[in-house]
């Protein structure tokens, strides 16, 4: 696991930091992260901020097939189930029954069995689906939420907590990509400023600084 | 009011099954999952005190897992479920 909260990322330079001249303007008592108010939780983002979280709760949830879900719903029972595929599909079954190639899908699908396939298999035949949705779901409360040229970002409990939810799938999607260890901020620190992935570890922990802001809001 | 009829049919009863062992939810250490994050979930989604939530947390990131909850096969699955849904690694095992 990870320590890194709102306590010791308390230096980090964010990307378009709420006093940035940029987008200054229209920052009426910014705030870096998140924070409780009386009915929920608020935060405020820099537009390049908004664009980055935009774009990578987007991927995720292309990734756990968010464009797949649009196409199933209440029409779905009025289809013909021609192929047992469509006809699980209804029941809210997942063909899938081994775990997911990609690795990142295999971290954010994980198996719930270790050492008993044949179990591991049934558990993700009854369950993937679900998982899929409520993950994608979570990311869609991030992208109607959060506007797309920044600002403030008002969150009810329940949207906030999809936020907790959607900004830790990003993470784990990241961490699985940049083979992250419990060691990260020493390799951060000694990686070249020239590596092509370092602005990917810059965007982790910003990325897990907010999070943890998020967890101290909703405390 | 009828009286009761002296010879009941009584369901046979085996005594031959052992009480059922419960089953486990454990949650793994991963080098991506805040530590405050956690203590947050297991808060949330069973319940716990800040200070159980907090010593699970602590046994999963020392021992590099805990087991976080037990009872029949089907509610752990429903747990492992539900924290799958928050990014915990979290599986199911009859024996911890």
């Amino acid at each position: 696991m990870s320590g890194t909260g709102p306590e010791d990322s308390a230096d980090f330079p964010h990307l378009g930091e709420p006093d940035d001249p940029v987008s200054a303007a229209d920052t009426d008592g910014a705030v870096a992260g998140f924070r409780g108010t009386r009915r929920g939780v608020t935060g405020w983002f820099a537009p390049p901020q908004a664009g980055i979280i935009r774009a990578l709760v987007s991927q995720v949830a292309e990734l756990l097939g968010g464009a797949e879900e649009s196409t199933t719903g209440a029409d779905s029972l009025e289809r013909s189930w021609d192929t047992p595929g469509e006809f699980a599909a209804v029941l809210g079954l997942s063909e899938a029954t081994v775990l997911p190639d990609d690795p990142v899908l295999a971290r954010l699908l994980p198996d719930a069995y270790t050492g008993d396939a044949e179990a591991a298999g049934d558990f993700r035949r009854y369950t993937e689906r679900d998982l899929r949705s409520g993950k994608v779901a979570a990311a869609c409360t991030v992208l109607a939420t959060l506007p797309e040229g920044g600002g403030r970002v008002e969150l009810s409990t329940d949207d906030a907590q999809a936020w907790l939810r959607a900004l830790n799938d990003v993470r784990l999607a990241l961490g699985v990509r940049l083979s992250i260890t419990e060691d990260f901020e020493e390799r951060m620190a000694q990686l070249d400023p020239d590596d092509p992935r370092s602005a990917y570890f810059w965007v982790y922990d910003w990325l897990s600084y907010l999070q943890g802001t998020l967890v101290r809001a909703l405390s | 009011m009828s009286v009761a009829p002296a010879e009941v049919e009584r369901p046979e009863i085996k005594d031959d099954v052992a009480p059922d062992t419960p089953w486990v939810t454990i949650v793994w250490n991963d080098p991506v999952n805040l530590m405050p994050y956690v203590t947050y979930v297991f808060q949330t989604v069973f319940g716990y005190t800040k200070r159980k939530a907090n010593k699970l947390m602590l046994d999963v990131h020392h021992k590099g897992r805990a087991v976080v909850s037990s009872g029949t096969r089907e509610s752990m699955e429903r747990d492992a479920q539900v924290l799958h849904g928050y990014g915990l690694w979290a599986t199911v095992s009859h024996d911890s």
